[in-house]
């Protein structure tokens, strides 16, 4: 059911999500982006070249947080999304995806969102903002 | 080069024009990887089927940086990513995408002096409308002495 933006409170919290980036998962992705290369799709391949194992595509991470979002609020627009990446996240590992809203736009009926993925340290790994039509 | 020199002569400058085809195979392998739940972006059968926000990320134009731009360092990495999204996108579109630099910036971090550069791409579908807008922040760091 479609999220109401009258339903809405600032500080409300996302559920959190815990995604599946197993490396079949990753290279499944990977290959939709055209992106097949060992930093992502092979850990062995990823290690000869300095990373500790396979890492998750910055745009997957992206695009984990814009999964969250719409089952969160089913049938939104996400009319913006920023994502800034400060750390690796490692293909196999249990990362969290969170969410906050931070700001609610009632001339537009759009609520701003803090994003953030952290490792199993919690340790953030990703950030961003997004604004989402309700 | 300096930063200011970088601005004054490159950012604003296009630099190249590419075109991609969206094919529904991606937008809906995409789309099931990350365990997307909206049959909008799932299910080919949705009336109004298409693919998430996100996906023109994916796509790179032809260069990274302009012809003739300076080298600032072989050492690098990619700092984040923006999308605008102002329109659908749907399988068999064939987008339009212009890329230039829209700004450059530096910062110090631990490691050093680093030079952020945005790579806009500004997406139009077949009929003339802007779909979506792609910021790509790339950090270039000076190769050490």
């Amino acid at each position: 059911m479609a999220r109401r933006y009258a339903d809405v409170e600032l500080g409300d919290e996302l559920p959190d999500l815990q995604p599946d980036v197993s490396l079949e998962t990753v290279k499944r992705f990977a290959h939709s982006v055209n992106m097949m290369t060992a930093r992502f799709t092979d850990h062995e391949g990823a290690r000869k070249q300095g990373l500790p194992g396979a890492i998750v595509p910055g745009l997957m991470s992206q695009a984990l947080l814009a999964s969250m979002i719409h089952r969160w609020a089913p049938g939104c627009h996400i009319q913006k999304i920023d994502t800034v990446f400060r750390a690796p996240i490692l293909v196999d590992s249990k990362p969290t995806l969170r969410a906050v809203v931070t700001d609610l736009d009632d001339d537009s009926d759009s609520v701003q969102l803090d994003l953030t993925i952290v490792n199993e340290q919690d340790e953030t790994r990703v950030m961003g903002t997004a604004t989402v039509d309700l | 080069m300096q930063i200011e020199d970088i601005k004054k002569n490159w950012v604003g400058h296009e630099f190249d024009v590419a075109t991609f085809e969206v094919r529904e195979a991606d937008v809906l392998e995409y789309a099931s990887s990350v365990a997307e739940s909206e049959p909008r972006f799932t299910d080919p059968a949705d009336p109004d089927f298409q693919a998430m926000e996100t996906f023109p990320a994916r796509f790179v134009s032809r260069r990274v940086l302009p012809e003739s731009f300076p080298r600032l360092g072989s050492r690098g990495f990619d700092a984040g990513k923006t999308v605008n999204a102002y329109g659908p996108i749907r399988p068999g579109d064939v987008l339009t995408a212009k890329s230039k630099i829209a700004d450059a910036y530096e910062k110090t971090g631990r490691s050093g002096p680093m030079v952020f550069l945005v790579h806009r791409m500004e997406f139009e579908n077949q009929d003339g409308d802007l779909v979506s807008v792609v910021d790509w922040r790339m950090v270039r760091q000076p190769d050490p002495e």
